[in-house]
């Protein structure tokens, strides 16, 4: 299937949103993929970081939003240090998660996870999953 | 206009490609012309090379006739191991101060025959094979240096720190006296009373030719210390028929055939984060290149070169790159983010961007195609001789395009990576093009005022 | 010497050999980790969301707390601590308009610009009481254990707030040596554990554990030494919930790097609290030769 570009969707509410909650421009990025080479969740993404980035440059929300990566990114800032462009994308990652937590909608949901794993997860672990899987 | 005579000579700074060019055709131009090289011998970079892009000639046999024709040529002072340390003048009278460094070896009493520098005990890392190898504290850079003449090497002579332990200068074990080279040099050419010396100059108009080095390894961190990852140099001095394994492709670490090797572009070049913003020009074809050679050299290994854009814009470029690519060297369109060791091979995670795929690879190799930066010590020659350089260091030409040699100090010109990475042919284009800047103004310095009005 | 110390919730719960350790080994060098009377969650991770200033003033409160100790300097053992209050630091220190903001929301306090550094315990160790000092401490070395330094992310990303070189870091092998130990380097020594996917996809940890376990056993190590009570939990939770040998995931405790050092100064075994760590540790510490 074909994606039409138009200004329209290059220039889109979401690019926008993107932009300003994550700070970056998303338009330094050309597309090396050294985020995607080194990065430790990467075996488990079904699109790669670099991928995210050009999604977001053609702004085709849907595609990420079918995408579990950004909820796999760990904020591990590996990306963001070895970037030669200078592109924090762990704080697009953390833009894009908020577009979806904003809406009031966990990815994670505390309240049917096992009580035991609970009871067995340090609060380091509780509060940053939380502060990263929940709205 | 001042009443000096306008003196129709000139100076060159750097005996690479470049400079070589420009003071041969300075010199075939019937003036007199004067190269400095501050190593112990001219030929730069380029002599390193092992088969030079697209039409892989080999280096050593192009350029040899003409550092020998500059040796010999009757308009050429050639003063090697030598810097310039002070300028004074304008156009048409510049006065230059030359550092000779004490090359405590008495050149016109020396016939090069070599005696002191294979006897010489003392062994340490050659400049020339980019560490590969090593040389001796009296030596020549490389066979066919010009002048064939060597140099002692003070500060890893033994002599002399044995001569700076008895003067208490310096600390420690006593150091052996040694002066093996003295007692075998058949015509007593050893000189230690030989000494730096200022010579001046006077010129009319100069040519900075200073070239460039590569970034150093150490500023990409995550491509791994380790003695199987190679700058471009390095590699080829591997491949060099002349080098440290007559071209036998060996992996440094234990001397094994390398059968899977890595060539990472862009290392440092286009990355403002951790290098230069700038493209290098020259390492998608010398890794092309050394990929074709290695293949050559090695049929049943396989070689990666990892890639962002593959930069092919000289003439026979492009040809080149697809003759290497269906030659079977596997092109991946991405970075690599870490190279690490694991046992006896390299691990190499990387991206190919096109499939969508993380790659990695158990490389036995890796060349860096790392970034060229102004060669070392640049900034402050550029800064003794008055003239503006960019944000890299690079020679800022006075106009980028109607006035490309000309740097802002009039007579004074530039040629080669001194002025921005770029190719051989176009440093040679350049030498000649700062040659030909050189022999207008000599032409027009009957009336200097309008010599220096297009100067 | 007394310095503000920043605890952190999991230093009080889950990992409380981290802290007596800690404690225990820095008075044994002179210096006393004074607690601070007051203080909260630092909010563990740090906000990355430019609008997102709320999520800082948790961080930035504590800091006005050592300020009100007088204070200019806090020091953080855990290693999510340390990168959250380091960096909330920044924002204050060098945004003007969200410093701004924040100093507004936070009415009731005094304003803050700030002033007061976050140091890790490993900073304090190398620039202020420096290693020799510390090898002079040392009673018992650790010599004949291999031990690799498992930095994680959070001491060393991003670059403005790394405690060592960001690619190459050597502080906790240059402490291992200066306990007589054996320092081993290892490739995965700054690679991402899964930090809090463990909330939510424990394969996640386990794939990123065993890599990091597989490459330290590789190099000869023995054990790791660690900074993150969160690093710590997830190499352990993956070396107990997998079957060894048949997983193929090396057994290999992770210790508290201020464990080690309360090891090998031969202080009371109860403040290094290694049953916490794993119901084997003290039979393998035992095995090792380093208790008795």
């Amino acid at each position: 299937m074909r994606v039409e570009l138009s200004s329209k969707r290059l220039r889109s509410d979401f690019v926008k949103k993107i932009a300003e909650l994550s700070g970056q421009n998303l338009y330094l990025c050309y597309q090396c993929g050294k985020c995607s080479a080194g990065c430790p969740m990467g075996f488990a993404m079904d699109i790669l970081p670099n991928q995210i980035m050009r999604l977001v440059q053609l702004g085709l929300e849907e595609d990420i939003a079918n995408s579990k990566t950004v909820w796999l990114c760990a904020s591990c800032l590996t990306c963001t240090v070895r970037c030669p462009r200078g592109v924090d994308l762990s704080r697009v990652m953390e833009a894009l998660r908020l577009l979806t937590l904003r809406k009031n909608k966990n990815y994670v949901e505390p309240s049917k996870m096992p009580p035991e794993t609970v009871a067995d997860l340090p609060q380091i672990a509780l509060v940053s999953g939380f502060r990263k899987l929940t709205s | 206009m001042n009443n000096k005579p306008f003196i129709k000579r000139a100076l060159v700074i750097g005996g690479g490609i470049a400079g070589i060019q420009a003071v041969l055709d300075i010199a075939d131009g019937g003036y007199e012309v004067i190269l400095v090289e501050r190593s112990p011998s001219i030929g730069g970079h380029m002599i390193q090379y092992a088969e030079v892009f697209p039409t892989l000639d080999c280096p050593q046999c192009i350029m040899t006739p003409k550092m020998v024709e500059i040796a010999q040529h009757p308009n050429i002072k050639l003063m090697t191991y030598a810097e310039v340390q002070k300028l004074n003048g304008s156009a048409g009278n510049f006065e230059v101060e030359i550092l000779q460094k004490a090359r405590k070896v008495d050149v016109k009493k020396c016939t090069g025959c070599g005696t002191c520098w294979q006897k010489c005990p003392e062994k340490v890392s050659s400049e020339f094979n980019a560490g590969m190898a090593k040389r001796t504290a009296v030596y020549i850079p490389f066979p066919q240096a010009v002048p064939a003449k060597p140099v002692i090497d003070t500060e890893h002579c033994r002599y002399i720190h044995y001569q700076q332990y008895m003067a208490g200068k310096r600390e420690g074990k006593k150091p052996p006296e040694c002066r093996i080279c003295e007692k075998l040099c058949p015509v007593g050419a050893i000189d230690w009373e030989q000494h730096d010396e200022i010579v001046k100059e006077k010129v009319g108009a100069i040519v900075v030719a200073t070239g460039f080095d590569l970034m150093p390894v150490s500023r990409i961190p995550e491509y791994a210390d380790d003695p199987d990852v190679l700058n471009g140099i390095q590699f080829e001095r591997l491949l060099s028929p002349g080098g440290p394994t007559a071209g036998v492709v060996i992996r440094p670490s234990d001397g094994k055939t390398p059968k899977e090797v890595v060539f990472i572009s862009c290392c440092g070049s286009r990355d403002p984060e951790h290098g230069v913003p700038y493209c290098s020009r020259v390492c998608c074809m010398y890794l092309a290149k050394q990929a074709l050679l290695y293949k050559h050299a090695v049929p049943d290994g396989q070689a990666y070169v990892f890639y962002i854009d593959i930069r092919s814009t000289g003439k026979g470029y492009e040809e080149f790159i697809q003759r290497v690519v269906e030659d079977g060297v596997l092109y991946l369109r991405g970075k690599v983010s870490r190279v690490f060791r694991e046992g006896d091979k390299l691990r190499v995670y990387g991206a190919d961007t096109l499939s969508g795929k993380r790659v990695e690879i158990a490389a036995d190799l890796v060349v860096l195609g790392m970034a060229v930066m102004p060669s070392d010590g640049t900034k402050e020659l550029l800064i003794k001789l008055g003239i503006a350089f960019d944000e890299a260091g690079f020679v800022a030409e006075s106009h980028a395009k109607f006035r490309p040699l000309e740097t802002n100090v009039p007579g004074i010109f530039v040629a080669g990576m001194a002025q921005g990475a770029k190719d051989i042919p176009d440093s040679v284009a350049q030498g000649s093009g700062a040659a030909g800047r050189v022999l207008t103004l000599f032409a027009q310095s009957a009336s200097a005022d309008k010599a220096l009005a297009v100067v | 010497m007394d310095l503000a110390y920043y605890p952190g919730c999991t230093l009080k719960t889950r990992a409380k050999n981290f802290e007596t350790s800690a404690l225990a080994a820095m008075s044994a060098l002179g210096i006393n980790l004074v607690e601070l009377p007051r203080w909260n969650c630092c909010g563990t991770v740090y906000s990355l969301a430019e609008d997102d200033l709320i999520h800082h003033v948790a961080a930035v409160r504590n800091l006005i707390r050592v300020k009100e100790q007088g204070k200019n300097k806090v020091v953080t053992l855990c290693a999510f601590c340390y990168n959250t209050l380091k960096r909330a630091n920044l924002v204050m220190k060098d945004s003007p308009d969200k410093r701004y903001a924040i100093n507004i929301f936070m009415d009731e306090e005094p304003d803050y610009y700030g002033e007061v550094e976050t140091a890790h315990l490993l900073q304090v160790l190398r620039d202020d009481v420096g290693w020799e000092k510390i090898a002079g401490r040392v009673k018992h070395p650790l010599k004949d254990l291999k031990i690799v330094g498992y930095y994680g992310c959070t001491l060393l990303r991003p670059q403005s707030v790394a405690i060592d070189s960001v690619e190459r870091p050597t502080i906790l092998q240059d402490l291992l040596k200066a306990l007589g130990g054996t320092a081993v380097d290892f490739p995965f020594a700054t690679e991402c554990c899964g930090a809090f996917q463990i909330v939510n996809n424990r394969d996640i940890i386990t794939e990123r554990t065993a890599a990091i376990l597989g490459s330290a056993a590789k190099s000869g190590a023995e054990a790791l030494a660690v900074s993150c009570p969160l690093c710590e939990y997830n190499l352990r939770q993956t070396q107990s919930s997998t079957k060894q040998p048949q997983s193929g995931v090396p057994v290999m405790p992770a210790l508290y790097f201020t464990q080690l050092m309360a090891l090998a100064f031969g202080l009371d075994l109860a403040v290094c609290g290694f049953e916490e760590n794993s119901p084997e540790t003290r039979a393998w510490l035992k095995n090792k030769g380093l208790i008795s």
